[in-house]
């Protein structure tokens, strides 16, 4: 069971979240925003041979998806050393 | 050596390696026979994650959809779709799942909400999606091995059944594991291979992922400018800008993919597979690099296929290929039926315009872009045969988790958990490889006789995922309060309205003659196609559950401490080797 007092526990999971809020913002912004909401707007500029809003559409969302998973990872792993809930 | 001899060769040795790791890789107990143990490496699970994620849907039809049925940028949802899913499914679900360290997802559903009502809805949600899934997985290897192997369909199946059979009911989740793993390697190289070469005679850059973004050989010419040009040119919306229906059926269809993808028990089991809680997050960023590899060449060859299609149909603008002279994989793919031609205005000449009236392509299977393109690019024989055998190994490692997914409900969560509590750990193992047999002939048996609803059905998997399991388990996890009747009540009307929609369009069971309600008109929730519904039902599902729970009081004790436990990592079930 876990060794964290509720108080501790609870801050745990606050902070967790506040992370993955952030971290989620950042996955909607670069899918749903550039990819959809705003991919006219993005259109205007160029990447290459690739128009800015069409890329995130069907290749840079897909890169910060993996960049946002890997730093949640280091993240949680510092969070958890801290609250000494990591696992051995 | 001529085609047939090659691939026959290249996938011989490709099944030969799977029952060789089948043999090495045999389960022994339930808990090898549903986790693997327990002790799969977090790379290594991200590699069989993809295998077990990407169908023969993803290896040999996604590139035609964006490319020819969704005309390049609409097809971004299905890019989007299916890899921002893991994103969710990385922080929401897969750590305190695997936390809770059990088999199965009803389990879980089963146990958060103290329920057994809770657990066999579960399990008919769960059987629903997965079935209507395999039954895609079972006709992709019919057809591959029909086309690239000259047998019939039914040879084909059987064979590929015997093969699931063999080392799926032997080796449960271990033996799939590692035979997943070779599947990844054998379809990764089979797309990118030809990708590479695609990308280098088009652009000169062996990098498909810039390619796309390079100019064309000998010119200033960017790819992408010129196919919108040629497209535009005979009539289509141009690529890169073409919208799917809408922006917000564009929004919707990928968040319900999304959603669905974190949702579908087959990829969520897998992460029950690795040693520890921090191991799961890993492996959830490991399983999207390896998709991401053929997630990001997909829309190159996507785009350069469609290019070189209306290149050498127009090679020069306004002169049109002489029909006699058309080149010998046009004849090839006419004799399969995914390519046909008809000389409508009588001059001789191919065109291939957006007017349906003048069109003379008159059918362009959206699978043509990867199957044949080896051949447009004149690849030698050796590719073509890889081609194929990584469309098989795409089906068949699919295939194999998706049954995984239906034996392991039937034994663990209706016998052993709910039926026959008291039966031994060896009798469960023999009845999961039954419940295994029984599936592995289930699918083949709708693979050959595929009721009318197979083609609709894939899609109907991600919608029914979206909308029935992915909120139970999220709630489950980030509420304490959400009862049993909440969850209940959400599952079965927010897979209810889903169906509702879809079936309201396709008709009752995609029979057409069964469709009801016409007054409403088509797509008319908000412009929204039915493929793309499942958010609006994950959405009803999350609201019924809130609102029934309001009414229900609050869940026992032990459960709320059963959620707090999860959402710590420290302490979870299975972290200690086996002895």
């Amino acid at each position: 069971m876990s060794k964290l007092s509720e108080q501790q526990a609870k801050r745990y999971w606050k902070r967790n979240r506040s992370l993955m809020m952030r971290l989620l913002s950042i996955w909607f912004i670069v899918s749903f925003g550039f990819g959809i909401i705003g991919v006219d707007a993005l259109n205007t500029f160029q990447l290459g041979g690739y128009k800015l809003g069409f890329w995130f559409a069907q290749q840079g969302s897909i890169f910060v998806f993996i960049g946002l998973i890997f730093y949640y990872v280091a993240a949680m792993a510092r969070l958890d050393r801290e609250f000494g809930v990591e696992e051995e | 050596m001529d085609l047939a001899t090659t691939t026959y060769i290249v996938v011989g040795v490709t099944f030969l390696i799977y029952i060789v790791i089948a043999i090495a890789a045999r389960a022994g107990d339930t808990r090898e026979f549903y986790v693997a143990g327990g002790g799969v490496h977090p790379i290594a699970n991200g590699m069989a994650t993809a295998a077990d994620w990407m169908s023969a849907a993803s290896f040999i039809s996604m590139a035609g959809l964006i490319g020819i049925s969704y005309n390049g940028y609409g097809g971004s949802v299905f890019l989007m779709g299916w890899t921002g899913g893991y994103v969710i499914l990385a922080m929401l679900l897969a750590p305190y799942l695997r936390k809770y360290g059990k088999f199965t997802v009803p389990e879980f559903i089963g146990d958060r909400y103290y329920s057994d009502t809770a657990r066999v809805v579960a399990v008919i949600c769960l059987i629903l999606c997965s079935v209507t899934y395999v039954i895609g997985q079972m006709k992709g290897i019919g057809v591959a091995f029909s086309r690239f192997l000259e047998t019939d369909y039914e040879t084909g199946l059987y064979t590929g059944m015997v093969i699931v059979f063999f080392y799926a009911v032997l080796g449960g989740m271990k033996g799939i594991t590692y035979t997943q793993i070779a599947q990844y390697v054998v379809l990764i190289l089979a797309y990118t291979i030809p990708a590479i070469f695609i990308s280098l005679q088009l652009t000169g850059n062996p990098i498909p992922q810039l390619g796309l973004g390079g100019t064309l050989v000998g010119s200033d010419t960017y790819l992408l400018d010129q196919l919108d040009r040629v497209l535009t040119e005979t009539g289509f919306k141009e690529y890169t800008t073409s919208v799917r229906l809408s922006k917000v059926n564009m929004f919707a269809y990928t968040a319900s993919l999304m959603i669905g993808t974190a949702g579908l028990p087959h990829v969520i089991i897998r992460f029950f597979t690795v040693p520890k809680v921090s191991d799961a997050r890993k492996s959830a960023g490991w399983a999207l690099v390896f998709i991401a590899i053929l997630y990001t060449t997909a829309p190159a060859v996507a785009a350069m296929a469609r290019l070189n299609i209306m290149q050498t149909i127009e090679p020069i603008p306004g002169q049109n290929l002489l029909i006699e002279e058309r080149p010998e994989w046009f004849k090839t793919w006419e004799q399969t039926g995914l390519l046909a031609i008809e000389d409508k205005n009588g001059d001789g000449r191919l065109q291939y315009v957006a007017n349906p009236e003048l069109n003379e392509l008159v059918k362009l299977d959206n699978d043509i872009l990867v199957l044949a393109n080896p051949e447009i690019a004149r690849l030698p024989n050796w590719i073509i045969a890889l081609v194929a055998a990584g469309g098989l190994a795409a089906a068949l490692s699919t295939a194999a988790g998706l049954l995984l997914a239906i034996s392991s409900a039937i034994s663990h969560d209706l016998l052993k958990s709910t039926f026959y509590p008291s039966i031994s750990e060896k009798m469960e193992l023999n009845a999961s490889r039954g419940a295994m047999a029984i599936a592995v002939f289930g699918a083949g048996y709708l693979g050959l006789n595929p009721p009318g609803f197979a083609a609709g059905t894939v899609a109907l998997a991600f919608g029914l995922a979206a909308a029935s399991i992915f909120p139970a388990l999220m709630m489950g996890i980030f509420s304490t309060r959400i009862t049993r009747e909440g969850a209940v009540a959400g599952m079965v009307v927010g897979l209810g309205v889903t169906l509702f929609y879809v079936f309201q369009h396709k008709g009752v069971m995609f029979v057409s003659d069964w469709r009801f309600l016409p007054g409403l008109g088509t797509n008319w929730f908000f412009g929204i196609e039915p493929n793309a519904f499942g958010c609006i039902g994950a959405a009803v599902n999350f609201a019924v559950a809130f609102v029934v729970t309001s009414f229900t009081g609050a869940p026992p004790e032990r459960v709320r401490n059963l959620v707090q436990d999860i959402r710590i990592p420290s302490g979870s079930p299975g972290t200690a080797p086996n002895p």
